[in-house]
This record gives C-alpha cells, structure tokens and sequence, in this order.
C-alpha cells in the first residue's frame, strides 16, 4: 500500500468513517455540476424527499448540450432547452451557484473550475463527469462520478469509495521542439493501456512534468481516465501556487492564500512515499502522438508506422483489426499523410487560452485547406474574451476557421456540432471512440493543438514540426 | 426523508447474451445523442443502438437483436466493458433492456460502481472462463446462469450438463450488494454531524459553507 502520498494524505483529511461496505465515506470539498448527468439526480432527491446538504460547495455549469453558434434562449433545439431549463430551476431552488451564460463566466466545468479558483490543492472534487481528473493537475483528488453518486453527493455531502493504489509516472527529462503535454499522455496510455490504471490513482511527476504549465498539468490529468484511471494529480509546487493567486478565490484576497498555502504543503507527497507502482518515461525521446485507432491507447509517433495486429499483444489484435477497419489505416504506414475532412479545436482537454495560442502561431498567415471544414470552440467565456482581446479570433477566422462559443461541442457531438458520414476528424479531443463525435461512422484522430492546427492547414495529418512557425505582424 | 428500500442482492439467475469484444466503451452502450433528457426512462431501447441499426433503424447482426437472446438478464463481456464517459445512462440502459447482472474479464472503475448503485453486480472472471461462457451461450441461449455473489460463484449448464466457474466479486460490492447496503444515500446521510465535523476540520471550507445540525 502506498504511504505518505499525496492521495494518502488527502483521503485521510477527507475521511468521515468507514463504512460496513468496507468503503470510507469521503467528504466532498466541492461538487461540480452540469445538465446531462444532474437532472436525474435532482429527481431523485425529490423522490426522497431530500435537499442539497451543502450547497454551497456545489458550483454548477452548462456546456455539454449548450449551442455554441446561436446561444439566444430559448435554443433551437427543444431538448437542449429542456435540460438547460431543468439546471436552472435546480440551482436556483437549491441556492447553487451558477456559471450561466449570462454571466460571462460559463464554459466546460474542467476550465471553469480552475480559472476561477474553485479547484485547489487537497480538495476533493467530484463531478458526473469522467474528465474531472483534469482538477488533480492542481493536487486535488478529483474524479468522476455516476448520477446515482451525484445524488449522494447532493444529500450528503460525502461519497462512498474505496482506497485505490498509486502508480508514480515520472517523466524525466526535457520535451523536445514541437512535443507537448497531450503527446506525453497520449503516450502514457499508449504504454500502459486504456485498462492499466484501473483500481489506480496516478500521480504524474518528474522533469517533464514540473516544467509544464499549469494547462499542460491539466491536458495530462485530464486524459488519466483514457488510460483507466479515475484520478490524476501533481503535486502543487510554486507554478500552481503562481496561478492560484492570479485566480477569483486569491487575486483580492491575499491573506486567505496566505492562510491555505501551508496546508496545500503538507498534502505533497514526501519525496521518500511509497507507491504501489512507479513507471519511469523518457520524456525527451517523445515525438507528436496521433491516434491511428478508436481508442485513446492506440496512438502512435507521428513518424512511426501504424502497427500491425499480429504484432499487438494477443488480447489486443481483435480490437486492432476492427479499428483499422473503422479508420481505413494500413499497417506499415504512418499517420502522416491521413486525410482530414474536419479540424476541431476544443475541448476540456486542449481549449484553453495557451493552447489556442500555440495552434495560432501555427495558423497564422495560412489558410485552412479547402476541403477542411475548421473550428476553434474555446473552453470558456473567459478564455474566448481573453483571445479575442489579444487577437486569436482574428487569426484563426483570417485563416478561414470558425471561432465558435465556449462548450464540449464536437467533443462528443451533443449540440448541433458533429462530424456527419465516414468524414475524418482531426481533433485536440480526448476520445475517439467510434460515433463519439456525432456520426457513427466518423473517424476522429486525436492529436496536440498545433498538430490540428497544421492538419487543417495541409488538409492531412501532418508533423507539425516540418511547418515554420510564422510570426504574427 | 422517505425510506427506500434497499433489496439485498444475493444472487442472480437467468439466460445470458454474450457481447464480444474489449474495451466497449459507453459511448457505445449508449450514444450521447440519446442523452438529451432529463430521466433515464426509456433508454433501454437505444441501449448499443449504433451496434444494432443501421441508419434506416434497420436492424443489424448483434446479440441484442436476435430472438434466442431475447429474455437474457446476464451479460457476458469481455475487458475493460463501461471504459470512457462516467454516464450512468449505460447501465441504466442496459437495466431498462433486461441486463440484472454482468459477467466479464474486467470492468472500467466508473462504469462498476454505477452498476453497484444500481444493485448490479460486475463479476469477473478468466479470459478463458468467460470465452467458453460465451460460446456456450452462443450454443446453448436457453442455458441457465446462476451467480452466487456472496460465494462469488458461476455455474451454468443445459441438458443436463453442470460448468462452474470460480468467479470474483470486488469485496466492497460483495458486501453492499448481499446485505443490501448498496444504496448508500441514508447510511450516509445518518453519519451528518460526523460530516459537519470533517467540514470544520478542513481549513478551505469556511464556517458559512457549513449548514445548521438541524434536518
């Protein structure tokens, strides 16, 4: 068993009892909310007769069925307004806080959180949605839940789970030109597996990783739930520390940053903790990772060949053989050179303002490939203003992409946002799942933002280090 | 608080329909397009509906459609069944298709507890235990399943024939699911002043965040 962990030390903090299941009851430091996974839970609590136990630590958004061309009320499409309408009597007779549209602060609850300095070292975070891992990127212990588990979290405030292991992934060493945090994970779940980190927590350390951003954190955490594992972090060091007091909880308050930060310190896990496992990467050796398949572990080096099934371990080759079908791959080759029909920029995983930055450094002075239809959809409000202010709206549509609203769009296609036929997708996305982004027989290819970017350019996947960054006028 | 009942789990029993495959993830057992709602009524028929029709809603070669596996209450899957989205419109599609139980290599972490808030139970077993479980189905649909959860127990058989397998059931679930705890809303809903303390202890929660002891 693992000790002196981060995860140790912040399920210790959080442990209300344990209960005959065996399971520890956990209290929940905040519970974030959105209006596919919540409705049912509302209803549910009504059934019984309950309330929201603690409201208000329960932050709520809207951005899975949200429009992001036309955003008046009521939307166009009825069921989108049926669930937006349904949150918004929820929150409002519960007394939850809510990021609506209105208020200039909606988006994908995984920017929102952050940005507004809800999401913290040594919380523990909960929201009915998988990629809540994004939120260790901060040293929380964040993971998704079912709405069976929502409504738990609503009338309790706690939540039943048991202990997992924690596998240490150091990335040592430096990302060479052109390799980002998305290629590291990508790369993670490629070695490990879309199963390896099942009944794991995995605690991202090393070289590669401390030197990354607060945004590059929180593109690998995000993805720990491809690779298996429901939970993510990093430990917080003086990076995190620097964003949180530039964030609403800290920027007018500095004594209240001054009062959390030594406890944000003693959740850190001690540099001799144990672990249950530790997997060493070379960072450096990495080169930008795409998917060739229709799982996120079925990635490969931009100028690697596509592997053959008979090469893949046995109980790999099955599914292999299906998804080259589905992709129209060949082994052998590599992904360079796959043509693309559609080129998304978004999602809870690569749409905030520094990763549309680095695509538009790539954009820049281009135009986008005419067979490709493009799009940017930024993670939140907040990051959309912030990159029309600076002038990346304006890159990107004078390239011909389409700069939409802030939501999950063709993520997972619940808005009017979706591949349609057989089209192919390169995307900065974190599934691509068969039908995921809307279109049962779409094929979407995961990759970085700037190597989207160059794919909308070139109208096929493409190293995107062979393109000359064009500096902006 | 209105008192729900909670069933104790001890067993289930039935036919199987066996789906093949790894890492069949829940964008697959049930398509976000059909997510747009606001109660889980209803999802049962769209449960793997990409898989089962074509886009005329003609219907295609998938276990779930043919006849013999009509009636089928156990699932038997492969690895890694449920990866990806945390959507609990999964399980409750496949409860609302018929789906009282499944059996599989393994399961994704989020889709194995929303089975067990549903009073579901997710037994693993061998690769080769549940391929020969599977093709015996395929012989056999009208063969009877019965897990024992508690002995963590498969046996099945027809005309005659007795197989076992010795199966596993993750100990928590064991638990919830044979002394009918696994609706765990009251429980800990009865451990408040206990979460009231926890809350006080932690430094980032302040004291307004907090509601009043009385209920």
């Amino acid at each position: 068993m693992s000790e002196r962990t981060l995860y140790d030390r912040v399920w210790e903090r959080h442990k209300v009892t344990e209960l005959p299941t065996g399971q520890d009851q956990l209290f929940v430091g905040l519970h974030l909310i959105h209006e596919v996974t919540s409705p049912q839970a509302f209803g549910m609590l009504r059934e019984r007769d309950l309330e929201v136990a603690y409201p208000k630590l329960t932050h709520a958004t809207v951005d899975h069925i949200v429009p992001t061309a036309d955003q008046s009320r009521p939307y166009a499409e009825d069921a989108a307004e049926e669930m937006m309408s349904e949150l918004e009597a929820n929150v409002r007779e519960a007394g939850i806080e809510f990021s609506h549209p209105d208020s200039g602060d909606q988006g994908i609850v995984h920017v929102i959180g952050p940005e507004q300095g809800l999401t913290q070292p040594g919380k523990t975070i909960v929201c009915g949605d998988s990629h809540t891992s994004t939120h260790g990127a901060f040293g929380a212990l964040a993971f998704g839940i079912g709405t069976s588990q929502i409504r738990d979290v609503l009338a309790t405030g706690t939540i039943a789970m048991e202990k997992q292991k924690v596998r240490k992934i150091e990335v040592t060493g430096e990302l060479g030109a052109g390799v980002e945090a998305k290629d590291v994970i990508l790369e993670i779940i490629r070695r490990l597996g879309t199963e390896g980190g099942v009944g794991y927590v995995y605690e991202y350390a090393g070289e590669a990783i401390e030197s990354l951003g607060m945004e590059g954190r929180m593109s690998i955490c995000n993805m720990s739930i491809e690779g298996g594992a429901r939970a993510g972090y990093v430990n917080p060091d003086e990076t995190t520390y620097e964003w949180l007091a530039e964030t609403d909880a800290f920027a007018d308050d500095p004594d209240r940053f001054d009062e959390l930060k030594p406890y944000w310190e003693s959740i850190r896990s001690d540099e001799d903790a144990e672990y249950d496992d530790v997997v060493t990467i070379d960072g450096s050796s990495l080169e930008p990772v795409v998917t060739w398949g229709t799982t996120p572990g079925q990635g490969v080096g931009i100028t690697q060949p596509i592997p053959h099934p008979d090469d893949l371990p046995e109980d790999k080759r099955d599914t292999a053989r299906r998804a080259q079908e589905h992709m129209r791959v060949t082994p052998g080759e590599t992904m360079a050179g796959y043509p693309v029909d559609v080129a998304f920029l978004g999602s809870c995983t690569n749409a905030r303002l520094p990763d549309l930055r680095r695509a538009a450094g790539i954009v820049s002075g281009r135009e986008v490939h005419e067979d490709v239809r493009a799009m940017v959809v930024p993670g939140s409000q907040r990051v959309q203003r912030a990159a029309e202010e600076e002038g990346l709206k304006d890159v990107f549509e004078a390239a011909g992409f389409d700069w939409r609203n802030a939501g999950c769009s063709m993520c997972l296609g619940m808005n009017e946002d979706q591949l349609e036929g057989d089209e192919a997708c390169a995307s900065s996305s974190n599934r691509n799942f068969v039908g995921r982004q809307g279109s049962k027989d779409g094929r979407t290819v995961l990759m970085n933002p700037r190597m989207v970017a160059a794919a909308a350019i070139a109208g096929e996947v493409t190293d995107v280090r062979e393109l000359k960054e064009v500096t902006r006028a | 608080m209105s008192d729900v009942e909670i069933p104790e789990v001890d067993s289930v029993s039935g036919t199987g329909v066996p789906i093949r495959g790894n890492d069949i993830d829940t964008d697959q057992i049930i398509p976000a397009r059909f997510m747009k709602v606001v109660t889980f009524d209803g999802l049962g028929e769209f449960a793997f509906f990409d898989q089962r029709f074509g886009d005329d809603d003609d219907q295609k070669d998938h276990p779930m459609n043919e006849e013999r596996f009509q009636g089928a209450n156990v699932m038997v899957v492969n690895a890694n069944f449920g990866c990806g989205s945390s959507r609990e419109h999964a399980p409750q599609a496949l409860k609302r298709w018929g789906i009282d139980a499944l059996i599989g290599e393994s399961f994704a972490e989020i889709f194995a507890g929303n089975c067990l808030a549903l009073g579901i139970p997710t037994i693993t077993a061998s690769t080769e235990e549940v391929g020969a479980l599977q093709a015996y189905v395929e012989e056999h649909p009208d063969a009877e399943i019965a897990i024992d959860v508690d002995r963590e127990l498969v046996t099945y058989g027809a005309d005659g024939e007795d197989h076992a397998i010795d199966a596993a059931v993750d100990t928590a679930q064991r638990t919830a699911l044979t002394e009918g705890v696994w609706d765990t809303t009251a429980l800990m809903k009865s451990n408040a002043d206990a979460v009231r303390e926890k809350a006080r202890e932690l430094p980032y929660v302040e004291d307004g965040q907090i509601p009043d002891a009385a209920d």
